[in-house]
C-alpha cells in the first residue's frame, strides 16, 4: 500500500504575523496546509494520507479538513505530532500499522505541510523511485557554490557545485526499510540526524534522486510567505 | 491548491504561472497526451502579427489534449476515467447558431490558457468521455472533430449528387477529413488533390489522388473540400472553382492570415456555396469519440502521429515545438509536467 504522510507537527510560526503556525496562514484563499494536502488528495496512488500535527492544533485541523476537504475526508487521518520530524514520522508509521499491520512492501511519502507547491509530478516520480529503489530524496540542483565551514569563521572546504543537490520533500521509503535504519541508531545519533534520507545515508543504504522543482519551496520566513503570496497573485501581508 | 501553468509569455519563451485552481462545480484533469497544432506552433514561432501577439498572450498552448478525470465537484465523472477537452467555451444556447460560432465563444489557447497545465479545470459539459481509444489517438480527438464538424455541416448543405468529393490539401487535416469521409460518405468517390506526392503516398485508403499541378482536363468534383490555408489558399480555391460542378458545396477549412482574392464570376455562374468551418463543439466531439471507438480508423490515423518523447521539463516543451517543425503531420507527446 501506497501512503502520503504530510509533516504539520510545527507550532511555531517565526512570522511576526499570528500566533498561527505557518502552515495554517492563509496562502490565496486557502490554509497553506490545505494546497498541499489537496494536492495529495489527488494522487489516486495513495490509499491514505496522513497529516501529522501538534496535539494543540489537531481540533483546528480537524475543522479545515471538514471544511475544505469535504468530499474526501475519509482518505485523510490526523496523527498527533512528535517532538521533532523524525518522531512524527514515526508516529504517523504506527498509526499506518495499527490501521493496516505491518507489510515489507509498503510505501510512505513524506512531505513538508509548508511546500504548497508540490506537483503531482513530483509526487508520482517519488511513489515510483521509493517502489524501484527502496528509498528516495527530491531535490534541485545547487545554482549557488556551497561553502563549507566548520567553525563558522573560515572556509573549511567548498565543494563542486555539479556535485551539490538542495534537499527539498518529498522524501519516500520502503518503511520496512526506514523502520530498520531508524531503530539501529543511537539516541545521540537520533538527535543529529533530523533528516529522515540522512538516517539511511549514515547506514550506507541507497538514496536515489528524484528532481524536484524551484518553486517547491519550504515557506519558513517571512520573506518565503511574501514570495508565496506574490507567486499565487494573493496579497502579501506585513 | 495550487496549479502550475506553462505559459508562453513571448515567441519561443515559456514561463510557470502558478494559481490558485477554482475547483467549484469544476471537474478536474491531469492531462496525458497532447498534440501540436498549426495555431500553437505560429503561436510559439511568433509568426501572427505583433498586434495578435500582444492581445493572446501569455497563455499557454495546446488545445489537443487528452486526460484523466482526478476530482469532480459535480459527480458527473468518476475518478481515473478517461476524457477529452473541449477547448471552445461559450456561455449562450441556442439551436441555430453552433457554439464555436457563437458572439461570445472563446477558445483555450487562443487569448485564453489552452491545457499546458498541471491540471485542467473544465465545467462537465466540457469534458468528454471515452474509452478504448488509445491515448496518443485520443490526443488529436479535437483535430478530428473538426473534420466531424465540417463533414456534418457538409451533409446538411450540399445537394444530394455526391457522387466525387475532392480534397484540396495533403496534410493532416485533409487526412483527417479524408478518413471521415470514407466512413461516413461511403457512396462518394473520395479524391485528394495535393502539392507533395510523398505526403500523397499516405492516402493509400482514398480513391485517387493527383498532384494539383497535373490534374487532368478533365477533371470534375461534385463537392470539394479546401484544406489547404496560408499561402496555399488562393491557389487550392482557384482549383475548386474550375474544377468544380455546378452547385456544388465548397467547404473551407484552411487557415489563411492574410486576404484571399477569389474568383466571384465563376462563383456566380456555377452558383457554388461557400462554407466557412472552424473549430468544433460538444456533439462534434461526441461523434469523433463514438468514430474513434473504431479501430481500423485508430490505426488509419496512426500513420500520420509521431509520438516524441515525453515532455517533463520546460525545455522539453522546446524541444517538442522545435521537432514539430520537422515533422510533416502531427506531434503527439505524454505531459508529465
Amino acid at each position: 500500500m501506497i501512503f502520503g504522510a504530510i509533516l504539520a507537527g510545527g507550532v511555531g510560526s517565526r512570522m511576526n504575523i499570528a500566533d498561527v503556525p505557518k502552515q495554517f496562514l492563509p496562502l490565496g484563499n486557502k490554509p497553506i496546509v490545505i494546497h498541499t494536502l489537496e494536492k495529495f488528495m489527488l494522487c489516486t496512488s495513495f490509499d491514505k494520507v496522513y497529516v501529522g500535527v501538534h496535539p494543540s492544533w489537531i481540533s483546528h485541523m480537524e475543522d479545515l479538513i471538514d471544511k475544505y476537504i469535504n468530499s474526501k475526508a475519509e482518505k485523510v487521518c490526523i496523527v498527533p505530532g512528535g517532538e521533532d520530524r523524525n518522531s512524527t514520522i514515526f508516529n504517523i508509521v504506527k498509526s499506518i500499522e495499527e490501521d493496516y499491520g505491518e507489510n515489507e512492501e509498503d510505501i510512505i511519502v513524506t512531505h513538508d505541510a509548508v511546500r504548497p507547491f508540490v506537483t503531482l509530478r513530483i509526487i508520482n516520480d517519488n511513489i515510483d523511485a521509493a517502489l524501484k529503489y527502496g528509498a528516495c530524496d527530491t531535490v534541485i540542483p545547487a545554482t549557488d557554490t556551497i561553502v563549507e565551514s566548520k567553525n563558522g569563521i573560515s572556509i573549511t572546504n567548498i565543494p563542486i557545485r555539479s556535485h551539490m543537490y538542495q534537499g527539498q520533500t518529498p522524501q519516500s521509503f520502503k518503511i520496512a526499510k526506514l523502520k530498520k535504519a531508524y531503530y539501529d541508531l543511537s539516541d545521540e545519533e537520533k538527535d543529529i540526524l533530523t533528516d529522515a534520507c540522512n538516517i539511511l545515508v549514515k547506514r550506507k543504504m541507497y538514496v536515489h534522486l528524484v528532481m524536484g522543482d524551484a518553486a517547491n519551496m519550504k515557506i519558513t520566513t517571512v520573506n518565503d510567505y511574501k514570495v508565496a503570496q506574490a507567486m499565487v497573485g494573493g496579497m502579501a501581508i506585513d | 491548491m495550487i496549479n502550475y501553468v506553462y505559459q508562453l509569455v513571448s515567441p519561443k519563451l515559456i514561463s510557470v504561472k502558478h494559481e490558485v485552481l477554482d475547483t467549484k462545480e469544476m471537474v478536474l484533469i491531469r492531462p496525458e497526451y497532447m498534440s501540436i497544432c498549426q495555431a500553437d506552433q505560429r503561436y510559439y514561432q511568433g509568426m501572427r502579427s505583433g498586434k495578435v501577439m500582444k492581445e493572446k498572450l501569455p497563455m499557454a498552448l495546446i488545445h489537443e489534449c487528452c486526460g484523466t478525470v482526478v476530482f469532480d465537484d459535480t459527480n458527473t465523472f468518476k475518478e481515473g476515467q478517461r476524457v477529452v477537452m473541449i477547448p471552445n467555451h461559450s456561455s449562450t444556447k441556442n439551436d441555430v447558431i453552433y457554439e464555436n460560432y457563437a458572439k461570445d465563444s472563446f477558445f483555450l489557447s487562443s487569448g485564453h490558457d489552452g491545457f499546458m497545465r498541471e491540471l485542467v479545470n473544465l465545467l462537465p459539459d466540457r469534458v468528454v468521455q471515452f474509452e478504448n481509444i488509445e491515448l496518443p489517438i485520443a490526443a488529436i480527438t479535437e483535430f478530428v472533430s473538426v473534420g466531424v464538424h465540417a463533414i456534418t455541416r457538409f451533409d446538411l448543405a450540399a445537394h444530394s449528387n455526391r457522387g466525387i468529393i475532392g480534397i484540396w490539401g495533403d496534410g493532416s487535416l485533409a487526412y483527417i477529413v479524408a478518413s471521415l469521409l470514407k466512413e461516413l460518405q461511403t457512396e462518394s468517390e473520395i479524391i485528394v488533390v495535393g502539392k507533395n506526392i510523398n505526403k500523397l503516398s499516405h492516402f493509400s485508403f482514398v480513391d485517387k489522388t493527383y498532384l494539383a499541378d497535373y490534374l487532368p482536363s478533365d477533371f470534375e468534383v461534385d463537392h470539394a473540400f479546401e484544406c489547404v490555408g496560408g499561402e496555399g489558399s488562393y491557389f487550392a480555391i482557384d482549383d475548386i472553382i474550375r474544377y468544380i460542378n455546378p452547385q456544388g458545396t465548397v467547404m473551407l477549412l484552411g487557415v489563411s492570415e492574410n486576404k484571399v482574392p477569389i474568383y466571384t464570376r465563376d462563383i456566380l455562374e456555377k452558383g457554388l456555396s461557400f462554407i466557412g468551418c472552424s473549430r468544433s463543439g460538444r456533439t462534434d466531439f461526441q461523434k469523433a469519440v463514438e468514430l474513434l471507438g473504431n479501430k481500423k480508423l485508430q490505426n488509419r490515423l496512426s500513420t500520420i502521429i509521431f509520438e516524441d518523447k515525453p515532455v517533463s521539463s520546460i525545455t522539453d516543451i522546446h524541444r517538442v515545438f522545435q521537432a514539430d517543425l520537422s515533422i510533416p503531420f502531427k506531434t503527439v507527446f505524454r505531459w508529465n509536467l
